[in-house]
């Protein structure tokens, strides 16, 4: 058991304990391997089934308006950057809320391990190294080798917000150019860039897990179920399935923090987050703003000033 | 009885012009059923679909009719179009699936003329499990890796040759005399190896409906959905889940009326007209689930509504297990009243 894991069941005891929440929101060991599952720790009994390793994928802020009473929450970078822009979107009210910040090396992407050895039968992490028998064949992985490719980009593995931090921090690796996925793609002609979003539509059955597992898609009635008016049909294919996920993408400018949860969630494997990390970088680039970072620094979306730039309205 | 597989494409590839075929085919989402040109291009290693073939029948968005309005005149078309089809290479959870389905939209009282028709015009040609994932729990749904029920063809992969089995008089039909051989007993070992195989997952679902019949405000569905998603990954993926919804898409002077999947973990599920809603938690949209795979559809229609394919246990973002659910049930206490 990790020294982390140790000290997150520590402080939830505490914490419930002490009565100071009602809820200990974070990841025990779930069904299948190399997959923690969110649960939700209401008694000092329970404190034991909380662990803390690199399967602990989902993006537990998305659990955190939903849940009532006062919580604490097991909390990576990217999750406190949700946390962030939540409070700032009146989400969530600040003394309802206990930050346990843990640093996080990242999370392993199971698919690039069923890729080549099928499903999953058994895996072990141990030393920075996974070993997986698979229905095709077993194997050994180093982790860098089947981490997600949104930690592989991730600028922020410590939570900006906490409190109390847990376990030690982790070096935020050099990245000598930033969104260098995104400028490749953009270096792509319009007809490769079409082939590749048709084809990730193509994938998408509509399911809108990408949508529930974003701790920022909170909106009572999404667009895509407002039948007054319709703005969109149910047909599944590839131009109703890019404007559902266009649109996502465009109510997350200036929000998204990049966690990745919505590709992970994907059941089809559709590489959502290709078109979030566009917006992110235009954000970046228009308006030099990272959503999630402080909560002292407005949305960009939120602050108008005289010489924002216009360019995709008028020449400049 | 023994074919070999060239022999068994040739056949196949002789009713192209009369029949469609639809076989297993990898594409970026996975393998799934598409219609193929040729038998060459079925794909032969396959654990499952990673969706169902129930869109083939009952499709995610169909047109039922459509509709155009010019002054007091309409004019109205029915969609329905249906073609002959071969269904290739359909695991055994799958082809139980259509039986349930069948129960909802081809029944004696009931004929849902756009499933049915297309199920009519379909012939299922089935294909046991050579390898069994870890999350199948078929053995427990009263399947088999290679039962072949819901099947008009069976067949057993047996590497260049088939095992092939005729189930019904609709099979029997398609193919006529293929001129079968006898198995070798080295084959015959293997078939009943593939036959007398179960999955390694179980679950005990001997008296879940019964004890159903007990639980519809027991606590355990309180927790049970915490941290369900309310996505329809698990319906979409889902060989069983049949809810739909009826609506009109129309622009100006025409329109359709579109028949569109339905998922009970969505809260736009029941959601009447009135903004009343009688399943308006998540609790209460997975008593539902629950309720309908493995009680109403059982007292309405005799048969569990859960084939044991795992493909819902497989997609879940947050790791909902069906076994672990059912094995929940199991062990609930009752409230005594």
């Amino acid at each position: 058991m990790s020294s982390v894991t140790e000290e997150i069941r520590e402080t939830a005891r505490q914490l419930l304990a002490d009565g100071k929440v009602d809820v200990v929101i974070g990841y025990e060991k779930g069904s299948l391997p190399l997959k923690a599952t969110p649960c939700f720790v209401r008694t000092v009994q329970d404190v034991d089934k909380l662990i803390w390793d690199e399967t602990c994928e989902n993006n537990l802020a998305a659990f955190s308006y939903k849940i009532s009473g006062k919580k604490a929450i097991i909390t990576k970078g990217c999750d406190s950057r949700a946390l962030v822009v939540l409070l700032q979107e009146n989400q969530l009210v600040k003394d309802d809320l206990y930050i346990i910040g843990v640093s996080c090396q990242g999370v392993v992407d199971k698919r690039k391990i069923e890729n080549e050895l099928g499903e999953i039968i058994e895996a072990t992490i141990a030393d920075g190294k996974i070993s997986v028998k698979g229905m095709s064949g077993s194997g050994e992985f180093t982790f860098a080798e089947v981490k997600d490719a949104t930690c592989q980009t991730c600028r922020y593995p410590n939570p900006v917000i906490e409190d109390i931090h847990l376990g030690g921090t982790v070096e935020v690796p050099e990245q000598a150019v930033l969104f260098a996925d995104v400028l490749e793609m953009e270096a792509k002609s319009d007809s490769e860039r079409e082939a590749y979003f048709g084809e990730q539509m193509d994938k998408c059955i509509r399911c809108y897990s990408c949508r529930n597992a974003c701790p920022l898609c909170y909106c009572q009635e999404c667009f895509v179920d407002c039948n007054t008016p319709r703005w969109l049909t149910g047909g599944v294919n590839r131009a109703e399935n890019l404007f559902f996920q266009a649109g996502r993408v465009l109510h997350l400018a200036g929000r998204c923090v990049d966690c990745g949860t919505c590709s992970r969630a994907c059941p089809q494997g559709v590489d959502i987050r290709a078109l979030n990390r566009k917006m992110s970088r235009d954000v970046l680039e228009m308006y030099q703003h990272e959503s999630g970072i402080s909560e002292d620094v407005k949305p960009a979306l939120n602050v108008y000033s005289g010489d924002d730039p216009e360019a995709f309205l008028v020449k400049e | 009885m023994k074919i070999s597989k060239e022999k068994f494409g040739q056949s196949v590839d002789a009713l192209s012009s009369d029949y469609r075929l639809i076989a297993p085919v990898s594409e970026a989402g996975g393998v799934n059923y598409k219609a193929v040109k040729s038998f060459s291009d079925v794909k032969q290693d396959y654990l499952n679909s990673k969706l169902p073939p129930k869109s083939l029948f009952f499709p995610q968005h169909e047109k039922l009719i459509s509709y155009v309005k010019n002054g007091k005149d309409v004019t109205v078309k029915n969609e329905l179009k249906v073609e002959k089809t071969i269904l290739f290479g359909v695991r055994p959870c799958d082809a139980k699936g259509l039986l349930l389905l069948d129960k909802v939209f081809k029944n004696d009282q009931y004929q849902d003329p756009y499933y049915y028709e297309r199920r009519n015009n379909t012939v299922v040609i089935g294909m046991a499990c050579k390898t069994i994932a870890p999350t199948c729990f078929c053995s427990s749904m009263g399947l088999s890796p290679a039962s072949s029920e819901g099947a008009d063809i069976f067949l057993i992969d047996l590497g260049d040759s088939y095992d092939l089995e005729i189930i019904t008089e609709k099979g029997k039909a398609l193919l006529g005399d293929l001129g079968l051989s006898e198995l070798t007993a080295q084959e015959q070992a293997l078939v009943d190896a593939v036959k007398s195989a179960q999955t390694t997952s179980q679950v005990d679902v001997s008296t879940i409906t019964e004890k159903l019949d007990k639980m519809f405000d027991n606590p355990y569905w309180e927790n049970l959905q915490e941290k369900c998603l309310g996505c329809n990954t698990c319906s979409f993926s889902c060989p069983t889940c049949h809810c739909f919804d009826i609506s009109e898409e129309v622009c100006q002077n025409s329109g359709s009326r579109v028949r569109t999947w339905d998922a009970c973990m969505a809260p736009l599920f029941t959601l009447h007209g009135s903004g009343h809603n009688p399943r308006s938690t998540q609790k209460a949209r997975w008593r539902q689930r629950m309720m309908h795979k493995f009680n109403y559809f059982v007292h309405n229609n005799g048969d569990i509504a859960c084939v044991g394919c795992g493909r819902c246990i497989r997609s879940c973002p947050v790791n909902m297990d069906m076994r672990q659910i059912i094995d929940g049930v199991n062990k609930a206490e009752l409230v005594v009243e």
